[in-house]
């Protein structure tokens, strides 16, 4: 194993995912709101609706094929740069992804060229359910990915088979259902209605406070703030706390993300601000507020939070439980039919993951010194001060979204808008949704660090037999390309923000000038 | 399970197989059509005729790929994991010739500026022959095997270069594809667009890639016939045994590509139809019959991917340095239980796939003329 190659893997991995994440979660909100206006379209039949639908759609269709070209990238790239982890967990971890192409990504991708090319061929109904087939296909294509990665954070439903020497399908249905799947989905599909309705919201208020288009705009910020309000209330509350207590490696996460070294009694205070400091295993300067932590974490008043020191030493059983395993497995290889070493085996199985984590520092684990056994348990906990400050900065964001929207649902009615604080504090929010978002992500990624998959395959052993230089070429390329899209993409959506909601005119009505006329109020 | 092991796989042989022809047959045009783009179209209007011809579709067509990738990572692991790092810069090649293209086709029209426009012809161009061409090149790599071995803990290393790749016979195997994309592509526009001067281009196209398929398939199956690839399984062939490559012995044996010819006669109906296929399409585009022209590619796309399948059978990826580790359909699939599911998902989803393709195809159906491309507000 090459370190190089593993951590350049890593930052290639980061990247291409981080900004394919750009763009998704405008995919997945602004494709549902779609569905409302073009269902007010279709509901009061006033054509005002049909330009804006029709404004938004192309919006997100400049949005669109950013999602679809970088999205192509991830589906290879766990076969390009994660080879061994492909190998492992091919059997669980292929199928989702699967069934993501069968179910969502053909509906998504086949409806969305009748809906960009079918508003003259079809009905009006026939054309919002191509819309809404869109959403769907989209939104679904979310649940699968979550699926796949919420087994990563918590592999439910396989097993090892020492025969293959991978990890394979033992219960289909707890791969479905596992509640940090369903934990993750409601949240990321949340935060990405939360985006689109900011977005939807801040480029609405731009035309406000020039005076353009103010029709359309005013009432697309109708449909955003009542969509946004919804969605800001889910993502805050049915956040991503319930998975926590369900693995070890669950559980550092979530006292990672507190900075909360020792077990505390329950229920757990919650730290608002402080200085986590790794060499110390302490935090500095921390403001708590009782009672908060072990709410969020258990979701009651006598559940206990684990510790990180406390963790530490679980870990470090099971480390030397997995060695067991581990030999076991060796004599299997050697003979599948020793009796004797199968039983081992069977009895040590489920801690088979932690003597891999010595690989890093002995080829065999069972020659493991005292001392890299404890080095191997430190390594479990995960990069403490970063996952401190972007869950803070995730949650602020999700609290402020809050009232942010509650301003908004109220300025609708209250001020119809036309209050120029408000219309510049819109514009101002564009940002902070994708903050959030990204900040989320790397929060639920680097937090499973330095588990590939969650106490079954350390990130260090997925890695490809590639070289430096190879990673470094595609790096390299992935960066160039996309940084050029991005330069391009963002170009386009101003010029198309600039330009508005009209339409060229068909040669036959051109006489009256190049754009057709907006219908009237 | 009410399916053995055994049938699973080889059923999942076939799927793999379907989905290899349903990602060429569909997106396979569309490659082909943004390839011949810049010979096709001389003017702004002409190239966005062809354009718009595949515009509403290639999207969804697009996903055959995606779900290829993706029931290959889920049914054949082995075969996921060590193609893709193995032909890692040839995949990273397609990959970023396959970003290109979404966003030319979306960005093109955003502007009426001609350098904006050529700039993205130009992407277009590459997002359709780089993937053409390294697909075939690939296929080749797999025929001839690869360089590559695993260790007892089933790790893969890959021992060879990107130049490594292009040898005499993958050459050939990436031009055959070219050729039979091309072709495929001039074969949709024959039935999807109007009479005038692209298609007339099209046909002289056509025409030329129809007899370089069929010397090329020709070609190529002589080198196979005469070169240093083919294996065969040795020692007792455990065909529901676990998936584990290193439990199976092989050993090269030049020329028993041809082995399952003699075995199963049947199966010569494969390069027959690759053969074929292309002399219809040629009739096809002889007598102006636009569909006996777009039957006729499909079928020789069928017949020349079919043929490479059932050549290597059971062989999927064959390994030159290790003959042990060569992948199988007997050796390399994920487990009894994963393939079942996968199979029971397939069966439930496939059919109504096919029906909201089909309806989509029927809402827009209907020749393009250059009229439509300079009324309607929603073309590219
Ligand atoms: C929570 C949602 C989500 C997440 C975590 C991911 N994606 Fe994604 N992906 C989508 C949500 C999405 C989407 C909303 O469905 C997209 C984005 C824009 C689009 O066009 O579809 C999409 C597009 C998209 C496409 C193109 C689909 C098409 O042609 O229509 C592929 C192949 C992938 N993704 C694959 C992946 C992989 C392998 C991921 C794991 C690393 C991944 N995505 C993370
Ligand atoms: C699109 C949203 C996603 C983002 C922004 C994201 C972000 C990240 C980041 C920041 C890392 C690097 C962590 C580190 O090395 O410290 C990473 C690694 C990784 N993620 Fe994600 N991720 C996303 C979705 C997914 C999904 C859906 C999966 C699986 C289905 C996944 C699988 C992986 C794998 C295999 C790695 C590499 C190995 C590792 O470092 O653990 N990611 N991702
Ligand atoms: C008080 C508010 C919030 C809380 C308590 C919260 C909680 C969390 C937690 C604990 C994670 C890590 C999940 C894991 O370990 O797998 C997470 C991830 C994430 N968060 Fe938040 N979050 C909040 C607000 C927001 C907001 C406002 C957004 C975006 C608009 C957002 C977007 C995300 C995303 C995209 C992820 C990664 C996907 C996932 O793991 O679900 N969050 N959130």
């Amino acid at each position: 194993m090459d370190m190089a190659v593993i951590e350049l893997s890593r930052l290639q991995f980061a990247l291409t995912a981080l900004y394919h994440f750009l763009f998704v979660p405008l995919t997945l909100g602004l494709s549902f709101m779609l569905v409302i206006m073009e269902s007010i379209y279709v509901i009061t039949k006033r054509p005002i609706w049909r330009v804006i639908t029709r404004f938004w759609g192309k919006l997100f269709g400049i949005n669109f094929v950013l999602g679809v070209a970088t999205g192509l990238t991830m589906e290879f790239e766990f076969g390009m740069n994660w080879a061994y982890y492909a190998h492992y967990v091919g059997d669980i971890f292929g199928a989702p992804l699967a069934i993501e192409g069968l179910m969502a990504f053909f509906l998504e991708a086949t409806m969305v060229g009748v809906m960009f090319f079918g508003w003259d061929k079809l009905g009006r109904v026939q054309h919002l359910l191509v819309t809404f087939l869109v959403a769907l296909g989209t939104n679904l294509s979310a649940l699968w990915i979550l699926i796949a990665n919420g087994w990563m954070q918590n592999p439910v439903g396989a097993t090892f088979n020492p025969d293959t020497m991978r990890m394979e399908v033992s219960n289909f249905g707890d791969v479905l259902f596992n509640p940090v799947a369903q934990a993750k989905f409601v949240h990321t599909v949340s935060a990405g209605y939360v985006c689109a309705a900011t977005f939807v919201m801040g480029v609405s208020a731009y035309y406000l406070l020039r005076g353009k288009w103010t029709n359309v705009a005013r009432r697309s910020m109708m449909v955003a703030s009542a969509f946004g309000l919804a969605a800001s209330l889910s993502v805050v509350v049915l956040g991503d706390e319930s998975g926590y207590t369900l693995t070890d490696n669950q559980k550092m996460k979530l006292a990672a993300i507190e900075a909360m070294w020792k077990t505390e009694e329950a229920p757990a205070a919650i730290t608002v601000f402080g200085l986590p400091d790794i060499q110390a295993r302490t935090t500095h300067f921390a403001v708590e507020v009782p009672y908060v932590m072990g709410l969020i974490g258990t979701r009651s008043l006598t559940g206990k939070i684990d510790g990180i020191e406390d963790l530490v030493l679980r870990a470090d059983s099971r480390i030397r439980s997995g060695v067991i395993a581990y030999d076991a497995v060796q004599k299997l290889k050697v003979n599948r039919n020793d009796v004797a070493a199968r039983a081992v085996f069977e009895e040590h199985k489920r801690d088979i993951g932690y003597a891999l984590l010595l690989k890093r520092y002995v080829s065999d684990p069972r020659q493991a010194t005292n001392e890299q056994i404890m080095k191997a348990a430190a390594d479990t906990i995960p990069n403490v001060p970063v996952l401190f400050f972007l869950f803070r900065i995730m949650a602020g964001i999700g609290f402020l979204f809050i009232a942010y929207f509650a301003a908004a649902f109220w300025c609708a009615s209250a001020c119809g808008f036309r209050r120029n604080w408000f219309l510049r504090l819109a514009t101002f929010m564009l940002p902070l949704p994708w903050i959030a978002i990204e900040f989320g992500w790397m929060v639920a990624e680097i937090g499973r660090q330095p588990w590939s998959v969650d106490g079954v395959l350390p990130t260090f052993l997925g890695a490809s037999s590639l070289t430096v230089p190879q990673v470094w070429a595609t790096i390299i390329g992935f960066t160039a390309l996309y940084g050029s899209l991005a330069v391009i993409e963002v170009r386009l959506m101003l010029a198309s923000i600039r330009k508005g909601p009209v339409e060229h005119a068909p040669d036959e009505v051109a006489h009256e000038g190049p754009f057709a006329p907006l219908p009237a109020e | 399970m009410p399916l053995d092991y055994e049938t699973l796989r080889l059923i999942w042989w076939v799927l793999l197989g379907v989905l290899l022809i349903g990602f060429a047959l569909t997106d396979g045009y569309d490659l082909g059509v943004a390839a011949l783009l810049p010979f096709v179209g001389r003017t702004d209007e002409e190239r966005r005729l062809a354009i718009n011809a595949v515009a509403p579709h290639w999207e969804g067509h697009q996903v055959w790929l995606i779900l290829g990738g993706g029931a290959i990572f889920a049914a054949w692991p082995f075969v996921y994991a060590i193609s893709f790092s193995g032909f890692y810069l040839a995949i990273f090649l397609v990959l970023a010739s396959l970003i290109l293209r979404p966003v030319a086709f979306k960005y093109r029209s955003k502007h009426t500026d001609a350098a904006w426009r050529n700039r993205w012809d130009w992407a277009l161009f590459v997002g359709g022959l780089v993937p053409a061409l390294v697909f075939g090149v690939a296929v080749g790599n797999a025929i001839e095997g690869a360089p590559f071995r695993l260790d007892s803990d089933l790790r893969m290393t890959y021992e060879g270069s990107l130049l490594g790749l292009f040898t005499p016979f993958t050459l050939v195997a990436g031009l055959l594809s070219v050729a039979m994309l091309a072709l495929h592509g001039a074969g949709f526009l024959a039935v999807k667009i109007e009479e005038g001067p692209v298609l007339a281009r099209a046909r002289g196209i056509a025409r030329v890639a129809a007899l370089a398929s069929i010397v090329l398939f020709i070609l190529g199956g002589v080198m196979v016939a005469k070169g240093h690839m083919g294996m065969r399984l040795t020692g007792v062939v455990d065909t529901s045994g676990p998936s584990n490559p290193l439990m199976s012995a092989s050993v090269s044996a030049p020329g028993a590509w041809l082995d399952n010819y003699g075995a199963h006669p049947w199966m010569w109906i494969a390069p027959v139809l690759g053969i074929a296929g292309s002399l219809m399409a040629l009739a096809g585009i002889s007598g102006r019959r636009g569909w006996l022209n777009f039957a006729g590619t499909s079928i020789a796309t069928t017949g020349i991917i079919s043929t490479v399948g059932l050549s290597m059978f059971p062989y999927i990826l064959p390994s030159t340095i290790d003959p042990r580790s060569s992948l199988t359909v007997w050796n390399a699939s994920s487990s009894h239980v994963t393939l079942f599911i996968m199979l029971v998902v397939t069966i439930i989803f496939l059919p109504i796939v096919l029906g909201y393709t089909a309806w989509v195809i029927k809402a827009l159906s209907g020749r393009l003329t250059i009229k439509d491309v300079r009324t309607s507000p929603d073309f590219y």
